[in-house]
């Protein structure tokens, strides 16, 4: 009976540990999201896409052209920044004074567009890097190292992305500009160079959680709505636009998915993620940090 | 009478007398998955028109779905007792989910982000109960013997089918002109335009969003129910998640989502756009019609943002009346 409980326990504990490094990626995607809501007050309903790209762009570039991993990532990086600023340019600018519902919609329509064009373009089949990284065993718990790896990046992206933001004028302008767009033009700073950087920086973001999560997972044109919804629920359950919010949620998120996947399916992990945010919007509907204006 | 209502009398007779004229199936089928599928749009943008974006009709839509399947294969029961069943299951859903969202005010991305999360919950249950519901494998409702079966609403010939269906969008059309008529609109319009204001003038701002929200849920799952009844099998793909509720908005916007025709409009684009795509590459048009819809879709919504339908009736009323031109 005692032995039961000591096998329960450690693979509690795994799971809690597994959630924790799930919750890194996540927090980085709440973070890309979290800054473009916030300075451009636009949600891209379409940004786990970007990601899905990120990881076709990782798959081709490693498998196809067989460039090593960790200059393979960089490129991937630019490319989904590209698209990041290019998704501005070409649908969100045109729509800065519309109404925000139909620039959530827009992006909704980039959505359709890119699961199709990788539909089209690179089938429906499931694809990965076929590196397996080895497995690291601590105790009787095991992690693999993609997951650690993914968790350190993750982190230094995060870190590097505060520092952007704190230490240089671009970072600087990006703040202020967050904080009242009318005045920021008045004080010379040009707000649709800066909207582009900040897109440029969220697809950034993006193509650094898909170099991560290449590693974990299959990439098919569908990979897209496996964490897309969660992205959004962390976001808003942190408060759009709050980062420290969206970091703590996305932890909470992740334990949630860890543990519930102990119990029972993954799905339900996801159940009850969903569940958990409902009853959340019950309690503090401006998000879990948030000021009742 | 005046021309315009014998106009519409004589179109009505016209669609009527269709399937009893023309009895192509295959032009039928399609008449009838757009008939359905323009109810279902009609009553995504009962809520849509009054700036309420939800995503979270493939929610409504899988729950009408599956209920009434679940509900038929399992206990037998007939769709006539479990498509009012599965309809309740939506409304008190949309209440659960759409009371604190009114009550807190949780509006714009805010909302859509919430709904969207209720239909990703809907999609995770029915593929996580895939013992039940056969999970993404999809699910099929039980035959009865071959030919038309009134009890359990399986109908063999397209002709009822056709008539059912135009029923069904009739109906649709008509809750449509009630809520045009009634008061409600008028509150809504103004909850649209000004919350704060609306709520000072003494409009109940979340009872009247409330009641436009059940609605549009019970209509949503009536269409989810009626599509199994035609089709006789349904995925968690086809008829609940994400992917179906922005198919709504996509072809609300395209139509245009402030008349009442325009949901239909957006219904015969995109379904006939889909067909056509089809046709022309066979199986190698797999991700096209999506692809074809995002681009419009994003199109539409910069440089017409009022839907085909709602521009033309737009540029018809400023041809009558020059005076309103701006």
């Amino acid at each position: 009976m005692q032995g039961l409980f000591d096998i329960f326990d450690i693979y509690l504990l795994e799971a809690v540990i597994n959630g924790i490094l799930l919750g890194g990626v996540l927090a980085l995607l709440a973070l890309g999201l979290n800054l473009i809501f916030g300075v451009i007050d636009v949600t891209w309903i379409c940004y786990a896409e970007l990601v899905m790209i990120g990881m076709y762009g990782m798959y081709f570039l490693v498998q196809y052209y067989g460039l090593w991993y960790f200059i393979a990532a960089p490129l991937t990086i630019l490319l989904v920044a590209a698209l990041g600023a290019l998704l501005h340019y070409l649908v969100i600018a045109p729509l800065l004074t519309a109404p925000p519902i139909n620039q959530l919609l827009a992006t909704g329509g980039v959505l359709f567009v890119l699961q199709s064009f990788a539909t089209v373009a690179f089938g429906i089949d499931f694809r990965n890097l076929g590196i397996r990284l080895p497995v690291l065993a601590l105790g009787e718990m095991n992690f693999s190292y993609a997951r650690l790896l993914s968790f350190a990046a993750a982190l230094l992206g995060m870190v590097a992305v505060y520092l952007f933001m704190t230490r240089t004028f671009t970072g600087t302008a990006i703040r202020a500009i967050s904080q009242d767009r009318q005045i920021m033009a008045l004080m010379g700073v040009d707000a649709k160079r800066i909207y582009l950087i900040t897109s440029a920086i969220g697809g950034a973001l993006a193509g650094l959680a898909a170099c991560l999560l290449v590693l974990q997972y299959d990439v098919h044109p569908f990979v897209g709505l496996s964490f897309g919804p969660i992205t959004f629920l962390i976001c808003v359950l942190g408060g759009l636009g709050n980062f420290i919010g969206g970091f703590i949620a996305a932890f909470v998120f992740a334990e949630i998915i860890a543990l519930g996947g102990l119990f029972s399916d993954l799905e339900w992990g996801y159940v009850f993620a969903f569940g958990f945010f409902i009853v959340m919007m019950f309690i503090r509907p401006a998000g879990l940090l948030a000021r009742r204006r | 009478m005046t021309s315009a209502t014998l106009g519409w009398l004589v179109a009505l007779a016209a669609l009527i007398a269709l399937p009893f004229v023309y009895r192509e199936p295959y032009h039928l089928h399609i008449l009838v998955l757009i008939l359905i599928w323009s109810f279902a749009y009609t009553s995504w943008s009962m809520m849509g028109r009054f700036g309420l974006v939800s995503l979270g009709h493939g929610g409504f839509m899988g729950i009408g779905a599956y209920v009434t399947a679940l509900l038929w294969n399992n206990f037998g029961l007939t769709p006539w007792l479990g498509i009012p069943i599965a309809m309740l299951a939506a409304g008190m859903l949309a209440i659960v989910v759409g009371y604190p969202c009114f009550r807190f005010r949780i509006t714009g991305h805010y909302f859509v982000l919430v709904t969207l999360a209720l239909s990703g919950i809907v999609l995770q249950v029915i593929t996580a109960t895939r013992d039940y519901t056969g999970g993404s494998l999809g699910y099929t409702p039980q035959r009865t013997s071959s030919g038309n079966h009134l009890l359990a609403l399986q109908f063999d010939d397209k002709t009822t089918w056709y008539l059912v269906a135009l029923c069904i969008w009739l109906v649709g059309l008509l809750i449509w002109h009630l809520v045009d008529r009634s008061m409600n609109r008028y509150a809504l319009e103004a909850i649209s335009e000004d919350e704060d204001a609306a709520a000072a003038a003494g409009v109940n701002v979340t009872a009247e969003k409330l009641k436009i929200t059940l609605v549009s849920a019970l209509m949503t799952a009536l269409a989810g129910a009626l599509y199994t009844q035609y089709q006789m099998f349904i995925s968690p793909d086809t008829v609940s998640g994400i992917a179906v509720s922005l198919q709504m908005v996509f072809a609300a916007i395209v139509g245009g989502l402030y008349v009442s025709l325009g949901p239909t409009v957006g219904a015969v684009i995109t379904i006939l756009l889909a067909e056509t795509l089809r046709i022309a590459f066979g199986t190698g048009a797999v991700g096209w019609d999506n692809l074809i819809y995002g681009i419009l879709l994003v199109l539409f919504i910069i440089f017409l943002p009022q839907g085909i339908l709602g521009s033309l009736v737009e540029r018809l009323k400023m041809r009558r009346q020059p005076s309103l031109k701006a």
